[in-house]
């Protein structure tokens, strides 16, 4: 007889001492693991609430402007230094870990209507509605020396936006034309117009580097080539653009923020119809930004809200509000990828976490395990309908949810209608328009 | 793989037509030429590599300076010693370590599926297959092997006495092996807690009992004053029910009633679900009820409408309650339905005892026909059938697969009732008592009997999963892990508006509501969406766009369409067509005898 029984020493499955971790023996055998699906099902809606439960995203306001924030610019090198300039002339430097104001310069009269940070990070460049263009040191200036700017240029009409080039000694910027101006020089190095109307924002490309795009004030969205002297072409929409942001990543893309209520994110290369229409705004969109990765981006809105939308779905995926906070006039997402800072009428600078639920802080190696488990387990199961309720609810104000439901009503009654029509006319002579071809009137080379 | 040798070898084509080659035959070929080339991977690559150093050679000779640089590169792929590695590439898994962890429903790609939606599956399959192949390298590290008993030449295991067993393997497992000698109120329902260390004892005239049964200390033991006809342990040891003659009651290890639960009255038999923490009940009264032990609330309370209800067990696979009546057929409940999922008729008298293995595969039932029969609880199909001469009054099976049948006072345990035909069983032994409660102890080789003298344990070398997972039931777990490890359980608590026949349901595509939304969606919009668009040819230049030109373009287009269904109506036609054929085989082996006049047939 040849016979063995299962007979375990303790010892292999008991830790030896207290200060020693539990010994956990595992087998994976799926049979000792029984409803695998169910109960990952489970953990996924744990997660998915837990979620909803520590989504807290503000962080910090920031306040000291006397007059609505105009615009912000983020620094190229350090993280934790943000410029904003408001609507009194003022410009300030922001320390984001201190939460403090480190620096006040009265940079001009009037409005602050750009502002951008040279790549190097050792000075910045202002341009205001006195007709000025000036370049300032980051440093502060020491005791007793007076704020002065480096460089003062003398323009012939106001200026509404300016950017500088990725490498060069270059920047552009836009009022009535887009001028090109190198930094040693007094007068534009090139100018572009097309057209009469003015233009309200101006980008460079940021891997394309001599390329740019301008929102103009006629509806368009024109685009440039530095090394040319025309405009390269342009497409003209329903209603104006207010700003646009390239996509860092793949930038053949960018966004812009337009005044009926929708983003619009086209390719370069194809302008006749965007990619996607981006939707959920009750308000004109007046700013947006990429975030460093390229996979999202931020909006500002004149209806009191920041949206936060993926680069590829037409929906926001999250929205910000508060009751004090009024129409976000522009939007930054910080360049460590974590944050977001608006700037908005009531002069306040708010910071926002970019993930809500997010903890901040370094993580433990077990917690951050948990979190990247959690996400997959969302991710999983996103489809499932009492997930995606839980994960895609979010608490509007009255006024915006109210706001939002109306506009769905209309625009269900248009869609009713035109089918309408549809049915009762010949067949063909009433074609289908997609979204996308909805807003964009032509494109113009 | 096929090679021009073999197929010359194989069969000649004289005297007869040559088969017209089409294409879906060569579709078929080619898949198995794959699969085959999976199996010759090695030798292949083995031969490559071969070329390459004979490539390598080649261009040695040719320059001393580019001989160095080689030799660099060559190091960086060898080991530091020079020589090259014995086992190049991954260590192979063996097949059936890998078919362990198969998962056994890949999702079904429909047509309907959307090309995003298809990139996803496809990409969390591989993922999960990767883990499959990863936990099945792991499965070699795995400490205890599981127990066995081989007998002599010509010595039958079953004659093998507990005694001897006992004897001959060391003191702890020999330990294992005892008696308890509880003549006044017997007999005795049995039930061990999920880690197997603890053991609940229920006599059946109100002797309750809880053990820690391998140190032998007595938990806690009281006497309810009442008839008892069931006893079952809560999610942990630090609770369990007690069904009495009247209503069900909850009790603490210490023995002090927390709950009485009127609501479930004459109840007879209980079973719990550990992952949803449910208590089943089956009462008297034909109701079978189901308590929800984390909050307290009853669930469902079904009317079976069958009259006494008192053989039970769940499916631990997927949580379904199985209920065996006095007519011979057996019930399946889940508590989402009023109705009886599944009733299928198994026995000619009524049905004494069910059990139900640990994968959900195979359902074990005995009857007052003495019979003992096997099902396939997946197709709902009979695999075996015995004959037991005094028929079996309960039965239980093992983490193994080992099967525990009790005929009066004799137990008897069976190895392998469903694969193949069992004529002797493996092990046996006579207790003192009619047996009244079976139930393997998990994670040990241990078999409970509870009878009218008491309760016996007994030595059954195979019986348990000699592999328990830390995570899940720990026996050797501290009152700390316990704690952790019941906070995680009901955290992850399974609703039981989840238990379904088929608990992989919910990892399914939902193509049923898919197609709902998708017609809401054509409703609203007034045109399909996702209805493929017209093709409309591109304009050319050169003269190519002329009319005619223009109708061959579009011809080709469709004709490459109907290519498309052509293929998939003669695919289905084939399948059909080889479904009849087997069909037929079948059936010509079942009619099986010769004919006298079959010799006359063509």
């Amino acid at each position: 007889m040849k016979v063995k029984v299962l007979s375990r020493n303790p010892d292999d499955y008991v830790r030896e001492t207290k200060l020693d971790i539990q010994r956990v023996p595992r087998n994976y055998d799926p049979a000792l693991h029984p409803f695998e699906v169910s109960r990952e099902y489970t953990r996924a809606l744990n997660a998915t609430k837990l979620d909803r439960v520590f989504a807290k995203p503000f962080v910090a306001s920031l306040d000291g402007h006397r007059d609505g924030v105009n615009c912000m610019a983020k620094h190229t090198n350090s993280l934790s230094t943000l410029l904003s300039g408001s609507c009194d002339g003022e410009v300030k430097v922001w320390n984001l870990t201190k939460h403090e104001c480190v620096r006040t310069l009265q940079a001009h009269e009037g409005f602050v209507r750009g502002m951008i940070v040279r790549f190097c990070g050792t000075s910045f460049f202002t341009v205001g509605d006195d007709k000025t263009i000036k370049q300032w040191k980051m440093e502060t200036p020491g005791y007793g020396e007076e704020e002065e700017p480096l460089n003062t240029i003398l323009g012939k009409t106001v200026f509404t936006g300016l950017d500088h080039h990725q490498k060069d000694a270059v920047f552009a910027t836009c009022g009535q034309q887009v001028d090109i101006w190198d930094e040693q020089r007094s007068s534009p190095i090139r100018s572009f117009t097309w057209g009469v109307d003015s233009f309200s924002s101006v980008r460079f490309n940021p891997v394309e580097t001599e390329l740019l795009a301008s929102c103009a004030s006629d509806r368009s969205i024109v685009l440039y080539d530095m090394r040319e002297s025309a405009p390269l072409k342009k497409v003209i929409m329903t209603m104006r653009s207010n700003s646009l942001c390239w996509n860092p990543m793949e930038a053949y893309y960018f966004t812009s923020s337009n005044e009926d209520y929708n983003l619009y994110t086209y390719d370069m290369r194809y302008l006749n119809k965007p990619i996607i229409v981006h939707m959920d705004h009750v308000s004109a969109v007046l700013d947006v930004d990429y975030s460093p990765t390229g996979k999202e981006f931020v909006s500002a809105s004149f209806d009191k809200t920041v949206r936060i939308f993926p680069k590829d779905v037409g929906h926001s995926r999250e929205v910000y509000h508060t009751k004090r906070m009024q129409h976000v006039i522009c939007v930054k997402w910080s360049a460590d990828n974590k944050y977001i800072l608006s700037g908005s009428d009531e002069m306040n600078i708010r910071l926002w976490k970019a993930n809500a639920a997010e903890k901040l802080g370094v993580l433990a190696p077990r917690e951050r395990q948990a979190s990247n488990y959690n996400q997959k387990l969302k991710e999983k199961f996103h489809y499932h309908p009492q997930i995606r309720r839980i994960a895609h609810h979010r608490h509007l104000p009255k006024s915006i949810y109210h706001q939002s439901k109306e506009l769905r009503v209309m625009k269900e009654a248009r869609r009713r209608k035109e089918r309408n029509v549809r049915k009762h006319s010949k067949p063909g002579s009433v074609p289908v328009v997609s979204e996308k071809e909805k807003h964009v009137v032509t494109v113009v080379k | 793989m096929a090679s021009p040798g073999d197929a010359t070898l194989d069969t000649s084509h004289v005297g007869k037509n040559k088969v017209p080659a089409r294409y879906w035959l060569e579709l078929q070929k080619e898949g198995k030429d794959e699969a085959e080339v999976g199996k010759d991977a090695e030798p292949s690559r083995k031969r490559l590599r071969r070329k390459e150093k004979k490539k390598e050679k080649m261009k040695e000779k040719k320059t001393q300076k580019a001989k160095k640089m080689k030799q660099e590169d060559t190091l960086v792929k060898q080991t530091i010693s020079g020589k090259s590695d014995p086992f190049p590439g991954p260590a192979p898994i063996s097949q059936d370590r890998v078919r362990k962890f198969k998962r056994k429903t890949k999702t079904k790609r429909s047509g309907s599926v959307g090309n995003k939606l298809r990139d996803v599956i496809s990409r969390s399959e591989e993922a999960s297959e990767m883990a499959q192949k990863q936990s099945a390298r792991f499965d070699l590290l795995l400490p205890e092997d599981a127990g066995f008993l081989e007998g002599d030449e010509d010595e039958d295991t079953c004659t093998i006495s507990q005694e001897d067993i006992a004897d001959a393997v060391d003191i702890t497992s020999g330990a294992k092996y005892f008696n308890l000698k509880l003549s006044q109120f017997g007999p005795y329902r049995v039930d061990y807690s999920k880690t197997g260390r603890h053991l609940l004892l229920g006599g059946r005239r109100g002797h309750v009992a809880c053990v820690d049964w391998q140190s032998k200390q007595l938990m806690c033991e009281i006497n309810v004053m009442e008839s008892v006809n069931d006893v079952k342990w809560l999610h942990s040891e630090a609770m369990y029910a007690v069904a009495q003659k009247k209503w069900l009651y909850i009790y603490d290890t210490n023995g002090i009633e927390l709950h009485c639960i009127r609501k479930f009255n004459d109840v007879l038999r209980m079973q719990f679900l550990p992952y949803h923490f449910l208590l089943a009940t089956a009462s008297a009264t034909s109701f079978l009820q189901y308590l929800d032990v984390s909050v307290g609330k009853e669930v469902a309370a079904i009317c079976t409408k069958t009259g006494r209800l008192d053989v039970m067990c769940q499916n631990p696979h997927n949580a379904i309650v199985h209920l065996g009546h006095h007519n011979g057929t057996v019930t399946l409940w889940s508590p989402n339905q009023k109705e009886a999922l599944v009733k299928m008729l198994c026995h000619q008298g009524g049905v004494r005892s069910i059990a139900v293995d640990k994968t959900g595969t195979y359902m074990v039932t005995s009857g007052m026909d003495k019979k003992l029969k096997v099902f396939d609880i997946r197709t709902f199909k009979p695999l075996n059938s015995y004959f037991l001469p005094a028929g079996s009054s309960c039965l239980s099976l093992s983490q193994k697969g080992l099967l525990s049948a009790a005929t009066g006072d004799v137990v008897q345990v069976y190895r392998d009732v469903w694969s193949t035909t069992v004529t002797k069983p493996y092990m046996a032994h006579r207790v003192r008592g009619t047996v009244w409660g079976l139930h393997f102890c998990p994670f040990e080789d241990v078999l409970g009997v509870g009878h009218g003298d008491g309760f016996t344990s007994m030595l059954v070398p195979g019986a348990g999963e000699p592999n328990f997972d830390g995570l899940d039931a720990n026996p050797y777990r501290s009152a700390k892990q316990r704690q952790e490890w019941e906070v995680k359980a009901l955290l992850e608590k399974i609703q039981p508006e989840l238990i379904s026949l088929d608990p992989h349901e919910l990892g399914q595509v939902d193509n049923a509501a898919f197609e709902q939304r998708h017609q809401d969606r054509v409703q609203a919009l007034g045109f399909d969406p996702l209805a493929k668009a017209k093709f409309i040819p591109k304009y050319k230049k050169k003269g190519r766009s002329s009319a005619g030109s223009v109708e061959r373009r579009k011809k080709q287009v469709a004709h490459e369409d109907q290519r498309d269904v052509i293929r998939e109506t003669m695919e289905d036609k084939m399948k059909i067509e080889e479904e009849r054929r087997q069909r037929e085989k079948k059936a010509a082996v079942l009619s099986g005898q010769k004919s006298a006049l079959d010799r006359f047939k063509k």
